[in-house]
């Protein structure tokens, strides 16, 4: 255990899946809004934009866009998200890459989790706030949102934790999380995999499990009565 | 309409509005769409030798045709796979017995928590051994796919089981069936029936997350795509040629699980469909999108 700590850095690796899980969340949930709003307009060309962002990217496997960010953007295009004087060039961009593809993808899930939030509202709380003169303002605020976030809880909270356990792909470029850290264990010390499997998948059991509990509790919680 | 519930119909202002955002809509996807060309223009992505290869039969025969079997291959073996254990898993998930419940429950939820990457790493590393690499790699992609997804579906199958009627099992214990062969003739049967949709969909995850034997050199779509694109020096090209394949394959099977959907939905008789037994309809659309969502890879 001791060597699977000092000489293959199993606490960074864990380090970097915590680090790409909250930072990909964040970015996933910016884009996925955005693209939950498009999907949700009255406007013919911006629904349309938006069911094809989900189309395209939830049929896609993550490994194909995340290579594809490597291969596509940074290879082919020449487009990078680091400084390329910097030393740690490649590590630096490997890791943004990452990222990007991570909350791409993710995105098309919390856009759908948004939605069918908002579809589980009865048309009629929508009709009854109308008819009490509430303004599309007022109603939105007071009547569908609150009702919208209640009902999507489930929905994201499970995108989250699948986010969490899709950031093991990102070793498809080379970013060193836990899947990296596996991988190199089965390249240069395969007596020692049984080990390094147990201790990474302990870690997922010990985080995935109570924050599924957690998710179910607080979805208990705020579900909405009907 | 998407969603009737945040708009009204619109009046005539409202009509003028929307026809100002589709002009704006319109161009942003335009100067989007001009970006991105002008940029594959400026790094040359836009020559045709780049391009001309992806309609010679050597680049499908050598590298996209073989590559698209493999995949097809490791999803059927998968999905096959996988169902068998998955009813398995809920059988003793559901039985009387409570060790056996216990021990399924800890199997269901370890195999559901643990990324299947990490468990494919893990399957191919122990197997490079005894069945050597290649048939290792395989074989790795077919037993973490495997384990995962009979989890998933385990719990698939469990959740339609606890949406049936309780009638269904009390009429089954007083016609004098022991409460395993309710469970097996007459709880089972409804329940996978109305799950039949998941089940389906389920086959879209499979089939996403064969790409992830490109990390254990399974030769599959993205791994041959990755070759044929080092090969004729049009990595960009073939690769959007390889997401545009699973596109279309994913699309095509949601449909399918959209139309069993509705043809299930349609018949109207079973007593598992979920708005056969007062409940709310979205309580067992919630749970079967809920578990599709957290399946996702």
């Amino acid at each position: 255990m001791s060597d699977l700590i000092n000489e293959y850095h199993l606490l960074d690796a864990l380090w970097m899946t915590i680090k790409l899980t909250i930072l990909s969340a964040l970015g996933a949930t910016i884009i996925g809004t955005v693209i939950a709003i498009l999907r949700l307009s009255p406007v013919g060309v911006l629904r349309w934009l938006g069911t094809s962002y989900v189309t395209l990217f939830r049929n896609t496997p993550l490994t194909v866009v995340v290579f594809m960010c490597q291969a596509g953007l940074y290879s082919a295009l020449g487009i990078y998200f680091a400084n390329s004087s910097d030393p740690k060039f490649t590590d630096t961009n490997s890791f943004r890459i990452a990222l990007l593809g991570l909350s791409l993808y993710h995105a098309s899930f919390i856009c759908e989790a948004i939605r069918s939030g908002i579809n589980t509202i009865p048309l009629g709380q929508a009709e009854a706030a109308r008819s009490i003169g509430l303004t599309f303002s007022q109603s939105l605020r007071e009547v569908i949102l609150p009702q919208a976030f209640r009902g999507a809880v489930v929905p994201i909270g499970n995108t989250f934790i699948a986010l969490a356990k899709n950031t093991t792909v990102v070793v498809t470029i080379g970013v060193i999380e836990t899947a990296g850290f596996l991988k190199a264990i089965q390249e240069s010390a395969p007596d020692q995999l049984n080990l390094a499997f147990f201790a990474v998948a302990a870690f997922f059991v010990l985080t995935m499990i109570p924050l599924g509990l957690g998710m179910g509790a607080l979805a208990k919680k705020v579900a909405v009565k009907r | 309409m998407s969603a009737g519930v945040l708009f009204d119909a619109p009046g005539p202002k409202a009509r003028a509005r929307h026809r100002i955002l589709t002009g704006i809509g319109a161009v942003l996807a335009l100067a989007l769409a001009y970006l991105v060309w002008h940029r594959l223009d400026a790094r040359g992505q836009l020559r045709s030798a780049l391009w001309t290869p992806l309609t010679k039969p050597e680049l499908w025969n050598d590298y996209l045709l073989p590559g698209l079997l493999a995949t097809l291959k490791a999803a059927l073996f998968s999905i096959v796979l996988a169902a068998i254990f998955g009813f398995v898993m809920a059988l003793l998930r559901l039985s009387d017995v409570k060790a056996l419940r216990w021990i399924a429950g800890v199997v269901v939820e370890f195999f559901r928590a643990v990324p299947v990457l990490l468990m494919m790493i893990f399957t191919w590393g122990i197997m490079i051994e005894p069945l050597g690499s290649e048939r290792a790699s395989f074989w790795g992609v077919v037993a973490a796919l495997t384990l995962y997804n009979g989890a998933v579906l385990c719990e698939v199958i469990r959740s339609g089981v606890d949406q049936l009627p309780n009638g269904q099992r009390e009429a089954g214990l007083s016609l004098g069936l022991t409460s395993s062969r309710t469970l097996r003739m007459i709880l089972l049967p409804q329940a996978v029936t109305a799950m039949l949709p998941t089940l389906v969909s389920q086959l879209v995850v499979v089939l996403k997350d064969t790409a992830l034997g490109y990390n254990i050199m399974y030769g599959e779509l993205l791994n041959s795509a990755k070759d044929a694109g080092s090969n004729y020096q049009n990595m960009l090209p073939t690769l959007l040629l390889v997401a545009l394949v699973y596109i279309v394959v994913n699309y095509l099977v949601t449909k399918l699980a959209e139309l069993l959907e509705r043809r299930i939905k349609s018949r109207g008789h079973t007593a598992g469909s979920p708005d056969a037994h007062g409940g709310p309809p979205a309580v067992g659309v919630d749970a079967g999108a809920g578990l599709a969502a957290n399946s996702h890879q």
